[in-house]
């Protein structure tokens, strides 16, 4: 793994990479140069498979970062390529003709993160959400408890036990 | 719940765009005529649905009712992972057969709508639609603590919380989940219910129309099907 | 045989009592099933019970004239298939309505009732009910070919179109049967049983899986008692004319339990053993296996 990444990080300025475990490596890679690099990786070094495409929503430093994570099955080695994505107007790159399955990811993304994949098919269409008019409910600053609590009905009587104030209630009583 | 974050507003002013095949519009007819369709109201039934009483004679009545209670039809229609704790029911574990239960696969043969676990707001629309579409009358049993008061999913932005909101609920069995003897002991207390003659819900949710309309509008954005689906 | 009104009164005996042990041996046949796989099972009088719970369901939805009429045809099949061939050989009283001609309008009203349930379920809208139907009508006219050609075998070789004097000629000893007789007509009109049992594996029609559950979907409170009540009823009619025509018929009430059951457990047996049949695949099977069996009946009389 660490021969390839070698290889590639100067041809496709990749940074520094994270080796999480044997088999697992992560890396951060740029928005013009994804979609040479994934091409490179699919049919020059094995990594066939798309396991899965992500997101994470980095509120405080204002970008969501797009994870793709491939997999050599013959290698057993699994790339997994950041990318960073301006958080005010994510616009990310579709892929859905490298592999086909990219298009459900892309879908969900742009429903539930609000990331706009130009071109990828039907992914404008509702993918689990329905008459959705709120802003994408992935996004951190979406808070489904106090969505929940507007939208749908309670029924009183609900205690909880959640672990910290409970202990906290027991073993100091007097605050 | 104490830790609400005062900050955020649910969006409360847009509303949904009405699905395009829902939009009235102007169709050519094959012999060249235009006509005027507006889906909503012209292929579906409007009527709301009406109370039905019982036989007037208190024999008959309690004869129905006894072949009801041993003849419950359940609604092969799992909404969540309760539906995993419906199906050992079927096996010679538990057997629920010998008690008259069985699965039918289409709303209009069955009796009892099982709400097993969480329900979604999607799933919701579905459930509504099914319950609405049984032949009267008919029962609804709520499964695992997702269905009484959000259960575990008490936080989430698409799972409802109270199910009698939003259907007319006969018999509650708690549990995260209830283990499928659980969910025997609820339908045979279910059966106590109709054999006494209690288990009026259907006439309850006719009754209370309105009220349940406007609770599952309130949720249900996307409301594009009948007031009810007969 | 000339007609008297006390007739239809026998008739209604017949069907009386055949409904009633339809009603039985069905529940039964699910209970044995039940046992086979380690559970209770059902009540024996549960299919009463569904009946009258179908009866007692308040509201109805109706969606046109044909939908009404759909389980009304399939029932007038059933009966029709019923009253028509004697149930009982000998007895004046469970003849019924069988005459000289009775072979023929039997292979009919095998057909009447898919007709009748096409029309209705058609009429439904469901979208599952129309598969169903196409798929039934598809599956049951080649499943018929083998009966209809078995049955021309049969007229070939006892030179009637009377039940009657079929049985009659089956009568004295176990090898009179046609069964011993003229084993590829069984053979070939067994093909026919089975497939018209709507039994695994050709219950593609209703596909409980797949289709939930074809031409009845729609089908609610009083249309399915009535579908029910056929239900119990037309195998048992069907049954009826195998044992007449390949089993000797049946002398007594005791003879016909006995022999209607052992006929009904053959789609049975066959059901529980085979996977379902996709609809290409069943025609495929009656027209390679069925089809040959049924013109081999015949050039062999």
């Amino acid at each position: 793994m660490r021969e390839l990444i070698e290889h590639l990080t100067p041809r496709y300025s990749l940074g520094a990479p994270v080796f999480q475990r044997p088999g697992l490596t992560f890396v951060d890679v740029k928005r013009d140069k994804l979609r040479a690099l994934l091409l490179d990786l699919r049919d020059k070094h094995g990594f066939t498979h798309l396991v899965l495409l992500t997101a994470v929503d980095w509120l405080e430093e204002g970008r969501f970062q797009l994870t793709y994570l491939l997999n050599n099955r013959a290698a057993d080695q699994t790339l997994g390529l950041r990318l960073y994505l301006d958080r005010a107007n994510p616009m990310g790159d579709t892929i859905h003709d490298i592999w086909p399955t990219a298009a459900t990811y892309q879908r969900e993304l742009r429903e539930m993160f609000g990331i706009a994949f130009p071109g990828s098919p039907r992914v404008d269409e509702e993918f689990i959400l329905e008459g959705w008019t709120d802003m994408p409910p992935y996004r951190r600053d979406f808070d489904t408890l106090a969505y929940s609590q507007q939208t749908f009905v309670e029924r009183g009587g609900r205690e909880t036990h959640e672990p910290r104030a409970t202990m906290k209630h027991k073993l100091y009583p007097e605050g | 719940m104490k830790d609400i974050d005062k900050s955020f507003k649910k969006d409360t002013e847009t509303d949904f765009p009405l699905r395009e095949e829902m939009r009235p519009r102007k169709v050519t007819t094959p012999d060249g005529q235009v006509i005027d369709i507006d889906p909503l109201q012209d292929y579906f039934c409007q009527e709301p649905p009406k109370v039905h009483r019982k036989s007037y004679s208190a024999i008959v009545e309690g004869f129905y009712n006894w072949a009801r209670a041993n003849s419950l039809w359940i609604l092969g229609f799992g909404t969540g992972c309760g539906a995993i704790e419906m199906r050992p029911l079927m096996t010679p574990r538990f057997d629920a057969y010998r008690y008259g239960i069985q699965w039918r696969p289409t709303p209009r043969q069955s009796n009892l709508l099982v709400i097993s676990g969480y329900l979604s707001v999607k799933t919701l629309k579905r459930a509504i639609r099914a319950y609405e579409q049984m032949p009267q009358p008919k029962y609804v049993v709520g499964l695992g603590s997702c269905t009484i008061n959000g259960g575990m999913y008490w936080d989430s932005y698409n799972t409802i919380k109270k199910l009698d909101e939003y259907l007319p609920v006969d018999l509650y069995i708690a549990g995260c989940m209830p283990r499928p003897e659980a969910l025997l002991a609820g339908l045979m207390d279910l059966k106590k219910l109709i054999r006494k003659g209690e288990a009026e819900g259907a006439n309850r949710y006719a009754e209370n129309f309105d009220w349940y309309k406007a609770n599952q509008k309130s949720v249900i954005k996307d409301w594009d099907m009948p007031d009810y689906s007969w | 045989m000339s007609f008297e009104w006390i007739h239809v009164a026998y008739a209604a005996l017949t069907l009386f009592i055949v409904i009633n042990y339809g009603m039985i041996m069905t529940a039964l046949v699910r209970k044995i099933g039940a046992r086979v796989s380690g559970r209770y099972g059902i009540p024996i009088w549960q299919n009463y019970i569904d009946l009258a719970k179908n009866i007692a369901l308040r509201s109805k939805v109706t969606h046109g004239a044909m939908f009404y009429l759909g389980p009304v045809f399939r029932l007038t099949g059933g009966v029709g298939l019923l009253l028509f061939v004697p149930t009982i050989y000998g007895s004046v009283m469970h003849q019924n309505f069988s005459y000289a001609g009775d072979l023929i309008l039997a292979l009919y009203f095998v057909f009447f009732g898919t007709l009748g349930m096409a029309l209705g379920a058609g009429e439904s809208g469901h979208p599952h009910a129309a598969i169903g139907v196409s798929r039934g009508l598809a599956q049951v006219t080649t499943a018929e070919l083998p009966l209809a050609l078995a049955v021309y075998a049969l007229s070939l070789q006892y030179q009637t179109i009377d039940i009657t004097e079929i049985v009659a000629a089956q009568q004295g000893s176990l090898f009179n049967w046609t069964l011993f007789t003229n084993p590829l007509a069984t053979v070939a009109a067994l093909f026919g049983l089975v497939g018209t049992m709507m039994r695994s594996p050709f219950d593609v029609v209703m596909a409980p899986q797949e289709i939930p559950i074809g031409p009845p979907t729609e089908y609610h409170s009083s249309y399915l008692a009535l579908m029910q009540t056929n239900r119990v009823l037309f195998p048992v009619a069907k049954v009826v004319i195998f044992m007449n025509l390949f089993f000797g018929g049946a002398t007594n009430w005791a003879e016909f339990a006995v022999k209607a059951f052992a006929i009904y457990m053959i789609p049975v047996l066959i059901g529980v053993v085979n996977p379902r049949f996709r609809v290409e695949q069943s025609i495929r099977f009656f027209l390679k296996w069925g089809l040959p069996v049924g013109i081999l009946a015949i050039v062999t009389v």
